[in-house]
């Protein structure tokens, strides 16, 4: 009697498996079916497979080089390369334009996109659609890389982008995003274009362990992009840094800016931002680490500032600022501020390598607050041709004279508890 | 071997045999070290040199300059009296000092960055620190002979000697700040340029400053800096510059020591 159960279970489970199988086969015929690209084969071109493809197939590319251009994608599609084939447009138009959803641009080498100044050739240009990846590419001497308009939902992931940019004019940017919502920047290496990530009117969106250098204007660049978070990324020796305007609900943290050197180059540029943090990241060796221009309620926590020209640069605008426990370590200057400055930006428990104050009681807060606007950038501020008396004698004598007799450096700009230990970064 | 060499010979070994100048390399020799030792950062440690360097330079190059050239007066009238050209003494004089002082900040600083040596780069932006030193070195000293053949009374010549040299090294820096106060409206670039060229302690610092990586923190007027000063044709502009500050005061001493009456 067991002995009958036995079977007769075994036969239901394996007929269910069965039945399972079958209806899986059935399904993924109905999905979509592969169809190949490759330079000898039956399909010779991209555009043909695609003009040839239903809705949901999936286009494998085999490795070759492939002349072509101008391939509108209006269907849910992926195409994937295998050992990234290499479409080159030849200098003529863009590459794929996509208006659709659901599609899948992976694994494939795309070059040489045509330079203009009417259309935003790229290699990759969404147009409108929602979620669209675009994956583990090589974008090479494009006018843009990744042009996302209109967008929803999108993944930019693991592509690096090279360009060869000479000229602000005449120079697209590398990842570019407009008016759309929820798009992730992830691990992408970005440079020599001229802004290596540019977001405006794209909100509800992420920016995570990118790396953008040597892009002509700025690494990162944004505006009317509200509730973003940028993550882990990486910002170097870009023209003039990083600039974020317009925005609200921004979080910035763990991110690397360094070796941005240049007449007009920051750190990080913040016009209007508001009810934003920044966290917990690192600005090193750039003219200006973070210039402040009409910002409001801004938590500034944690974060390194080493060897910057100005560690920061706080505009008369720039209201309900908090710098709390960073450390600012030989910087030229730490802060400098204009003439018409509002006092209830505060700092507190921040280190300055400047500090020279004294901890009687050892318990890490200085006893002395400290004042870390000095004369001489006090003075640059109003009269910026008067660098050239940087380290000079007399400029240190002023110090010296207003440091005993304080006269006309900013008395509400001051850490009353600066800390005389470096803080940890990890909040 | 003719009369300037052997007078330049004798004024040198007469400098390196008294205590001073060897003081003086030693002094150069211990600070550089420790800036060194201490500061880990090798462009750091030139900055604060730069600071020590444009300070104390032209500071004892003037000191030394005008005792050397006072104190040395009775020997100098014993050889008018022998068959020697004037230029021969007073250059030879001039020169025996002159090499003397930099052979002790050059043996000094070098010795030191010997002792803790840097990438090529970083001993490039010394070699340029050793360069201004030794500049500065013949300007001073120049000033400094030039002053003590103008006023016979010796502290006369000593306090004016110390006012150039506090003129060139802080009011300089006063009055220039105070004209960019007052002209703060008009674009000002190019005049700062043309003004650090009045001033050889301001052009050596500039000079080295823009060399180290403080450089591009000099903002927008810093970009017309670099443009000039960071350019092969500006940098050898102030060179020449230099030189002609060398070169002046010490023509005029020459010409002037032609024609005194001893």
């Amino acid at each position: 009697m067991v002995a009958l159960i036995n079977i007769l279970v075994k036969y239901l489970v394996y007929s269910s498996l069965v039945v399972i199988m079958l209806a899986g086969c059935a399904i993924s015929t109905a999905e979509g079916r592969s169809i190949r690209v490759s330079p000898t084969g039956q399909i010779r071109t991209v555009k043909e497979a695609v003009s040839l493809a239903k809705p949901y197939d999936t286009i494998w590319v085999a490795p070759g080089l492939y002349r072509e251009n101008n391939i509108r994608i209006n269907k849910p599609l992926a195409i994937i390369g295998r050992q990234q084939p290499v479409l080159d447009a030849g200098f003529k138009k863009g590459l794929f334009t996509i208006e659709a959803n659901n599609v899948l641009i992976a694994g494939l080498t795309i070059r040489n996109v045509e330079e203009s100044f009417v259309q935003n050739y790229a290699a990759v240009r969404v147009v409108r659609g929602s979620k669209i990846t675009v994956r583990d590419n090589i974008i090479l001497n494009t006018y843009y890389g990744v042009y996302i308009e209109r967008a929803e939902s999108c993944l930019v992931k693991n592509n690096i982008i090279r360009g060869q940019a000479k000229k602000e004019s005449t120079s697209g940017n590398a990842i570019h995003i407009w008016r759309s919502n929820a798009i992730s920047v992830i691990r992408n290496k970005v440079s020599g274009h001229r802004d290596g990530i540019y977001f405006e009117s794209a909100g509800n969106s992420l920016v995570k362990g990118n790396s953008s250098s040597g892009n002509l204007r700025y690494g990162l660049h944004f505006m009317f992009a509200d509730n973003n978070r940028y993550e882990h990324n990486r910002f170097a020796r870009n023209g003039s840094g990083i600039a974020v305007m317009y925005s609200r609900n921004i979080h910035m943290n763990d991110n690397i800016f360094e070796h941005n050197w240049g007449a007009a180059a920051y750190g990080i540029l913040l016009k209007d931002i508001a009810d934003s943090r920044i966290e917990r990241n690192i600005f090193r060796q750039n003219t200006t680490g973070i210039y402040a221009e009409g910002c409001t309620r801004l938590e500034i926590k944690n974060n390194e500032f080493r060897n910057n020209g100005w560690a920061v640069r706080l505009l008369g605008s720039s209201v309900n600022m908090a710098f709390k426990h960073n450390n600012f370590i030989q910087n030229t200057f730490e802060i400098s501020t204009s003439n018409n400055y509002s006092s209830d930006n505060t700092f507190t428990g921040n280190f300055w390598s400047s500090y020279t104050g004294y901890d009687l009681d050892r318990d890490g807060i200085g006893d002395v607050p400290h004042k870390p606007v000095t004369l001489f950038a006090y003075l640059l501020e109003d009269i910026p041709a008067s660098i050239v008396l940087l380290r000079s004698m007399f400029v240190d004598l002023l110090e010296l004279i207003e440091k005993v007799a304080p006269v006309l450096t900013p008395d509400n700009v001051r850490d009353d508890a600066p800390s005389t230990r470096l803080n940890s970064l990890k909040s | 071997m003719n009369s300037l060499g052997k007078i330049i010979k004798y004024s040198f070994y007469d400098t390196l045999r008294s205590w001073w100048a060897l003081l003086y390399g030693l002094f150069f020799l211990i600070i550089a070290s420790t800036l060194l030792y201490f500061s880990g950062d090798f462009n750091k440690a030139i900055v604060s040199l730069l600071n020590i360097v444009l300070l104390l330079v032209p500071l004892i190059s003037t000191v030394f300059g005008t005792m050397y050239s006072y104190n040395s007066r009775e020997f100098t009238e014993l050889l008018l009296a022998q068959p020697l050209k004037r230029n021969h003494i007073f250059l030879g004089q001039y020169l025996g000092l002159t090499l003397s002082l930099v052979l002790s900040l050059s043996l000094g600083l070098g010795i030191a960055f010997l002792l803790f040596a840097g990438t090529a780069a970083e001993s490039a932006n010394l070699f340029m620190l050793i360069l201004c030193g030794c500049l500065l070195t013949g300007i001073f000293t120049g000033l400094a002979f030039l002053i003590s053949v103008l006023f016979e009374d010796r502290i006369k010549g000593f306090g004016i000697a110390i006012l150039v040299w506090l003129f060139a090294a802080v009011i300089y820096d006063g009055l220039f700040l105070a004209f960019l106060v007052a002209f703060n409206d008009y674009p000002l670039e190019k005049a700062t340029i043309g003004l650090t060229m009045f001033n050889p302690i301001d052009l050596s610092r500039i000079m080295i400053l823009l060399r180290l990586d403080t450089a591009a923190l000099l903002g927008y007027t810093g970009a017309v800096f670099n443009k000039f000063f960071g350019t092969w044709q500006g940098t050898m502009v102030s060179f020449f510059a230099l030189l002609v500050w060398v070169l002046v005061p010490l023509l005029l001493f020459l010409k002037k020591v032609q024609r005194k009456d001893f």
